[in-house]
C-alpha cells in the first residue's frame, strides 16, 4: 500500500481516537480548518469539536492544560504548529511535563503526547525554520521522537500514547508529501518500538548517522557514493532521547568512521551529543576523525538559494563522506 | 446552614469540635508548624527556599474547609498551609522539608513541591502562574471523563502579570470549565507592590475581562473566606464555568527567609499585624462567649504536640539510599 | 559480587583475546571450572575460574583483544542479590578498554598521525608503525595500511574474522614470546648448572616388570618415571620448587611440573603436570598423555599455562645427551634429561655396559646454591634406585 507520510500520521490519529475514548486532539486550527498539514482533515465533523479541539494562539496554555488533562486521566495529543512556536509553552514541557514525575517523588506520570513540525526547506524564513530538536532531547523526563519513515510515521504514535511519560514528536515539515510502501499487516497493527535506532541501509566503509528530515539526504547521498564504490551505512536514530548508543556504537566500532547529518546548528548540537558518545564509546575503533554537517550558523534565509546553502543537502554529505575516506 | 454552626467534617484529623473550633485549630496548626520550620531552618536541619505563609493562614484554612475531598486542588511555592488542610499528614510534610524518603515527595520535592496526589494535592508549583493551565487541564479532563468536581487552584497576585494568567483564564472561561481561582493577594510579588507592577490593580476587573464572574474578600476574616469560597465554588458547581476569588491578606514574615525587607515600611506590616487572623478570630470567639482562654490555650497545645511529633518523626526518617538517585526519571517499567 | 578479570597466563602475556565464553549470563559456576577460552600468543586457552558463583555480567565479546587484568564478567556469590545492571558495566568497560600504552609510535618530534584503530590493530600484528605512510585524511595511518604492512603482497584480511591467528601469524607471535620469555630469564637471573650421571638399570628393570602384559596404550613411559622422581626430590628441596617475584621467593608445597612440549610447527610449551608428587603412575601417565594431546590442539586450561613451579625438559628423544636449559621465570630451576643409553661404567671394581642418563639442573643462585643443586641431583639419583617406592 502507497501512502504518503501525511496520510500515515492521519492514519495513525484515526486509529489512536477510534480506539480509546481518553485520546483526544487539541491545538491551533486542527479542527474546522483540519490542521496545518492537513493531517486531520475530516476529524472535526467525525469525533466532534470536544475531541478535536481548537485551541487559542496560546501556547503555554494549552500545552499546560495538555499536562492537566493528561494528569486527569486523558491521553491528550496536543499539536504545535512548529518548533518555533512551542517555545512560547517551553516552560509548561520542562518545568511541569518533565519535572512532575521527579518532583512529587514518583506519584505521578504525564501521558502527553506533544506534536510538533520542524525543519525548513520551504522558504518559510527565519521564524518559522528551526529545528530544536536538541532543545527537547536535553531534557530528563521526557521522550523525543522523530519518524522519517512512512512506517515511522504510522507506528510511533501508538506506543508514544502507551508511554506513561511525555512523548515530543518532531515530524519534518518537507516528509509530509514523501511517499512510500506501507507494509500490509494483517492484524493492522503498526506499532513499532520508540527505543531503537534503525539502520536503513547497511554498509561497511562509514556510518552515516542522521534523523528526521535529514535521512532522504542521507540516503541519496549513500546511493551516489555507491555508484564510485563506495559503502555506506545509514543510520536513522529515529528516537533522540533517550538516545540509542548501543546501535550508533555497534555500527561505528564496525565502520570505524562516522559522518552525522544534523539539520540543527552545529553549535551545542544533537551530531555533537551524537559525536561525543561515538568517542567516548569507541575512540580506539575509529580510523579517522568523525566529521559532522549541520547547518550553517545563520538565521534560515528566506531566498531559495540562500536557504539550500544554510542546509545539509546530499552533496555536503557526499563532500564530507569522501574527506573522512580520503578518497 | 450557618458556617459557625457547623461541626468539623469527618477526616480533617481532629476529634469532633464545633466549626469554629476547627477553623482555629487548623490556623494555628499553620503557625505553629511554620514557626517551626523557620526555627529548623536556622538550625539547618531544613534548607532551600522557604516560604511562609504566616498571616495568611485565614485564606487556606478558610477555603479547604469550603471544598470537597474529591477536588482537585493546585498550589503555589508557599502551599505548607494548603497541604496540611488537604490532609496531608504533618509528619510527612515535615519529614519532606527535611529531605527525607518519608515526605509526600519522597524528599525529592522540598518546600516548594508538596505533592499527594492521592489527596488529589497537585503539588507545589514554583513557577509563578505556573499552576494555572495545570488546573485548566485537570478541569477539562473532569469534563471529558464526565466527573463532576472542581479544580481549585491557588496562586498570589504576582501570577496576574504572567502570560499563564491570562492564558490559563481564558481557556477556562472559553471553554466553561469548573475552575474556582483562587487569588491570595498580598500586595506583594516578592518585593513589588502591586501598583508598581500592574496598571490595574483591581484584579477582578482582569479576570471579568474574561468573562469570569469575581468575588473579592477580606483573606484576613476566616469565616469570610470560608463563605466567600463556599458560594464561588457552588457556583462553579452549578453553572460549570470558572470562578474567581481574590482575597485580600498580608504576609507578615519575609518572602523567604533571608529578606531585609527593604521594600515596605515596619509601619504597614504593624498595621496588618494588629488584623491577624488568628487573634483577631479568637478575639471575635471569645466575645461571643464561643471561647474561653482555656479553650484557645488547649488548640494550641495540641498544635504544638502534633509539631513535635512531626519533627520527631522527621528527624529519625531514613535518608533515600543515593543509589537512587535516577529513581522517578520516567516511569518504571513501562516499556523499558 | 565479584569480578572475573583475565588471567595472566604466563610471565610472557600481556593480552588475551576472547574467542569464545563457555557460560552464559545466569550460569552457576564453581570453583575450577572452564569458563572461557582465550586466545593467547601461545594457544587457545581454557580459562578457570576460582571462585564458586554465578554470572551476572559478561562484559568482554568474542573477537574483543583485551589486557591481562581486565575485568571479563562479574559474577555473584552464592546467594547473593543481582544489583540492577548498567553502571557497573560503564565502569568496568573503561577499565576493560583501557589498553596498554603502545610502543614507540612517535616520530622524531612530531606526534605520529595514525588513526586509534590503526594503533590497535598494529599492536595486535606487531606492526612498527613509524616507518609507515598513511594513506587516511592528512596523511594519517589507517587500519588498511596496517592491514597492507602487516602482509604484504597479501589480500587484506577481512574484519569480521575474531576467531584464531593465522598459523603463520601464531608462530611469529609465538616466537616472540619465548624471545621475551627467554631474554628475561637470561636477563634477570643469574643461573648456575649442575649435572650428574644417573644410572637407570634398575628403573629399567622395574619398568619393563609392570608393563609386561599391558597392552600398548597402558604401558607407562619412563619419561613419566623421572617425573615422578623429580617431584619426590622437590619434597626435601622447597627452594627449588616455586616462584621468584617482586625481589622475594616464595615457595610452593606442591610440585606442578611444566613438561616441555615441542610444537610439529615449531616453538613449545611447557604446560603443567599439576601435583605430581601425591599421585600414581599410571594416573600422571594418563595426565601426561592427555596434556601432550591437548597441547597439540591447543586447548589447554589457563591453569596449566600459569602455574608450573618447576620445568623439566627430556630432550631425550632427540639424542642428546645432556640439556642445559634456561629457566622460565618466574619459576626458579630447571631439570633436564638427556639420551638414556648403554654407557661404560664401573662397577664394584669393574667397567660394565651400563644404561645411564645425564640429569642437569639449572637453578636460580639468588634462591639457591650450588651445594644445594648437588643435593638435589644427588637424592634425584637415589630415587630412581628405588623406582618401586615411586
Amino acid at each position: 500500500m502507497r501512502i504518503s507520510y501525511r496520510e500515515a500520521m492521519r492514519q495513525a490519529l484515526h486509529e489512536a481516537l477510534a480506539n480509546d475514548p481518553r485520546v483526544f486532539l487539541m491545538g491551533e486550527d486542527v479542527g474546522r480548518y483540519g490542521g496545518t498539514y492537513a493531517v486531520s482533515k475530516g476529524f472535526y465533523d467525525e469525533f466532534g469539536p470536544e475531541r478535536i479541539r481548537d485551541t487559542p494562539l496560546s501556547e503555554l496554555g494549552f500545552v499546560g492544560a495538555g499536562i492537566g488533562a493528561a494528569l486527569g486521566g486523558m491521553r491528550p495529543i496536543v499539536e504545535v504548529m512548529t518548533v518555533n512556536f512551542s517555545l512560547l509553552a517551553l516552560d509548561q514541557i520542562v518545568n511541569s511535563a518533565a519535572l512532575l514525575r521527579h518532583m512529587s517523588g514518583g506519584q505521578v506520570s504525564v501521558p502527553l503526547v506533544i506534536r510538533m513540525a520542524t525543519g525548513a526547506g520551504r522558504q518559510l524564513a527565519a521564524q518559522h525554520s528551526h529545528s530544536l530538536e536538541n532543545w527537547y532531547a536535553h531534557i530528563p523526563g521526557i521522550r523525543v521522537l522523530a519518524p522519517a519513515t512512512i512506517a515511522d510515521a504510522r507506528g510511533m504514535l501508538g506506543p508514544a500514547l502507551a508511554d506513561p511519560d511525555p512523548v515530543v514528536i518532531f515530524e519534518h515539515a518537507q516528509l509530509y508529501n514523501m511517499e512510500d510502501d506501507l507494509r500490509d499487516e494483517p492484524n493492522e497493527d503498526w506499532a513499532c518500538d520508540i527505543e531503537h535506532a534503525a539502520i536503513r541501509r547497511p554498509g561497511s566503509q562509514l556510518s552515516l548517522i542522521t534523523y528526521g528530515g535529514s535521512l532522504p539526504k542521507a540516503l541519496d547521498a549513500a546511493a551516489e557514493l555507491a555508484r564510485d564504490g563506495i559503502d555506506v551505512e545509514v543510520v536513522d536514530l529515529r528516537v533522540l532521547r533517550p538516545l540509542d548508543t548501543a546501535t550508533i556504537a555497534e555500527s561505528v566500532s564496525r565502520t570505524h568512521r562516522a559522518v552525522i547529518v544534523d539539520e540543527g546548528w552545529r553549535s551545542g548540537s544533537l551530531a555533537a551529543e551524537v559525536m561525543a558518545r561515538i568517542v567516548e564509546r569507541c575512540f580506539y575503533d575509529l580510523d579517522a576523525p568523525p566529521l559532522r554537517v549541520c547547518s550553517e550558523e545563520v538565521p534560515i534565509p528566506y531566498a531559495k538559494h540562500m536557504e539550500d546553502a544554510a542546509l545539509p543537502q546530499a552533496a555536503k554529505i557526499v563532500a564530507a563522506v569522501r574527506e573522512v575516506l580520503n578518497v | 446552614m450557618n458556617a459557625t454552626g457547623r461541626k468539623a467534617k469527618a477526616g480533617s484529623g481532629m476529634s469532633e469540635r464545633p466549626f469554629t473550633h476547627q477553623l482555629l485549630a487548623d490556623m494555628l496548626r499553620i503557625r505553629r508548624m511554620e514557626e517551626k520550620c523557620a526555627e529548623l531552618y536556622g538550625a539547618q536541619k531544613i534548607r532551600g527556599f522557604l516560604h511562609l505563609y504566616i498571616g495568611e493562614e485565614a485564606c487556606a484554612t478558610g477555603a479547604m474547609h469550603a471544598l470537597d475531598a474529591d477536588d482537585n486542588v493546585v498550589a503555589t511555592y508557599r502551599e505548607h498551609g494548603h497541604a496540611l488542610l488537604r490532609g496531608v499528614p504533618m509528619d510527612a510534610i515535615m519529614a519532606e522539608m527535611f529531605g527525607k524518603a518519608a515526605g509526600c515527595s519522597r524528599g525529592r520535592g522540598g518546600s516548594m513541591h508538596l505533592f499527594d496526589v492521592a489527596r488529589r494535592f497537585y503539588g507545589g508549583n514554583a513557577i509563578v502562574g505556573g499552576g494555572l493551565p495545570l488546573a485548566v487541564g485537570l478541569a477539562l479532563a473532569d469534563r471529558m471523563l464526565g466527573i463532576r468536581r472542581l479544580t481549585a487552584c491557588f496562586f498570589g497576585e504576582g501570577a496576574v502579570a504572567e502570560g499563564a494568567f491570562h492564558e490559563g483564564m481564558n481557556l477556562a472561561a472559553l471553554w466553561r470549565l469548573p475552575v474556582l481561582f483562587l487569588c491570595e493577594n498580598n500586595l506583594y510579588a516578592m518585593g513589588t507592590a502591586l501598583d508598581r507592577s500592574e496598571s490595574q490593580t483591581e484584579l477582578c476587573v482582569k479576570a471579568a475581562s474574561y468573562k469570569v464572574p469575581t468575588l473579592k474578600v477580606d483573606g484576613m476574616d476566616v469565616l469570610a473566606v470560608h463563605e466567600g469560597t463556599r458560594r464561588a465554588a457552588q457556583q462553579v458547581r452549578g453553572e460549570g464555568g470558572p470562578f474567581f476569588v481574590e482575597f485580600r491578606t498580608f504576609r507578615f514574615r519575609a518572602h523567604s527567609m533571608f529578606d531585609p525587607e527593604l521594600y515596605r515600611g515596619k509601619a504597614e506590616v504593624e498595621e496588618w499585624k494588629k488584623r491577624g487572623p488568628i487573634h483577631s478570630f479568637s478575639a471575635q470567639l471569645k466575645a461571643a462567649g464561643e471561647l474561653t482562654e482555656d479553650g484557645f490555650l488547649e488548640l494550641d497545645a495540641e498544635a504544638e504536640a502534633e509539631v513535635a511529633a512531626a519533627v520527631a518523626f522527621a528527624e529519625a526518617a531514613p535518608w533515600e539510599p543515593v543509589e537512587d538517585l535516577l529513581r522517578d526519571v520516567t516511569t518504571p517499567g513501562a516499556m523499558r | 559480587m565479584f569480578d572475573f578479570t583475565l588471567p595472566s597466563l604466563g610471565a610472557d602475556m600481556d593480552e588475551g583475546k576472547l574467542i569464545e565464553w563457555k557460560v552464559k549470563t545466569g550460569d552457576a559456576v564453581s570453583k575450577g571450572q572452564v569458563v572461557a577460552i582465550v586466545d593467547t600468543s601461545k594457544a587457545a586457552v581454557d580459562v578457570e575460574i576460582w571462585q564458586d558463583g554465578v554470572v551476572h555480567e559478561l562484559l568482554i565479546a568474542p573477537g574483543e583483544q583485551i589486557p591481562v587484568g581486565t575485568v571479563m564478567a562479574t559474577l555473584l556469590e552464592p546467594g547473593e542479590e543481582a544489583p540492577p545492571k548498567g553502571a557497573a558495566r560503564a565502569a568496568k568497560q573503561a577499565i576493560a578498554r583501557t589498553p596498554s600504552v603502545p610502543g614507540a609510535a612517535v616520530a622524531e618530534g612530531a606526534r605520529l598521525r595514525i588513526s586509534p584503530a590503526a594503533r590497535k590493530r598494529a599492536e595486535a600484528l606487531g606492526v612498527d608503525v613509524a616507518r609507515l605512510e598513511g594513506t587516511g585524511p592528512g596523511g594519517a595511518v589507517t587500519l588498511a595500511d596496517i592491514e597492507a604492512a602487516a602482509q604484504p603482497g597479501a589480500p587484506t584480511p577481512t574484519e569480521a574474522t575474531p576467531a584464531a591467528h593465522p598459523a603463520a601469524d601464531r608462530n611469529a607471535e609465538m616466537r616472540r614470546a619465548i624471545a621475551a620469555a627467554m631474554s628475561r630469564s637470561k636477563r634477570e637471573i643469574p643461573h648456575y648448572y649442575l649435572s650428574e650421571t644417573i644410572p637407570m638399570a634398575r628403573a629399567q628393570k622395574w619398568l619393563a616388570q609392570i608393563n609386561e602384559g599391558r597392552p600398548i596404550t597402558e604401558r607407562l613411559l619412563m619419561a613419566v618415571v623421572q617425573l615422578k622422581a623429580v617431584a619426590a626430590a622437590l619434597a626435601q628441596f622447597p627452594d627449588m620448587n616455586g616462584f621468584f617475584r617482586d625481589g622475594r621467593f616464595e615457595p610452593v608445597q606442591a610440585a606442578h611440573i611444566g613438561v616441555a612440549i615441542s610444537l610439529r610447527q615449531g616453538g613449545l610449551i611447557a604446560p603443567a603436570l599439576h601435583d605430581v608428587g601425591s599421585k600414581p603412575l599410571d594416573q600422571l601417565m594418563r595426565e601426561l598423555a592427555d596434556l601432550v594431546k591437548r597441547t597439540r590442539a591447543g586447548s589447554l586450561r589457563s591453569s596449566e599455562m600459569s602455574d608450573p613451579t618447576i620445568t623439566v625438559t627430556n630432550l631425550g628423544e632427540q639424542g642428546v645427551e645432556a640439556v642445559m636449559g634456561v629457566i622460565y621465570p618466574p619459576q626458579v630451576a630447571l631439570v633436564g634429561f638427556g639420551r638414556i643409553a648403554a654407557r661404560p661404567w664401573v662397577e664394584v671394581g669393574a667397567v660394565v655396559a651400563m644404561p645411564t642418563v645425564v640429569a642437569s639442573l639449572a637453578a636460580d643462585h639468588r634462591v639457591s646454591d650450588g651445594h644445594r643443586g648437588a643435593l638435589f641431583l644427588a637424592e634425584l639419583r637415589e630415587r630412581l634406585q628405588r623406582p618401586e617406592e615411586l
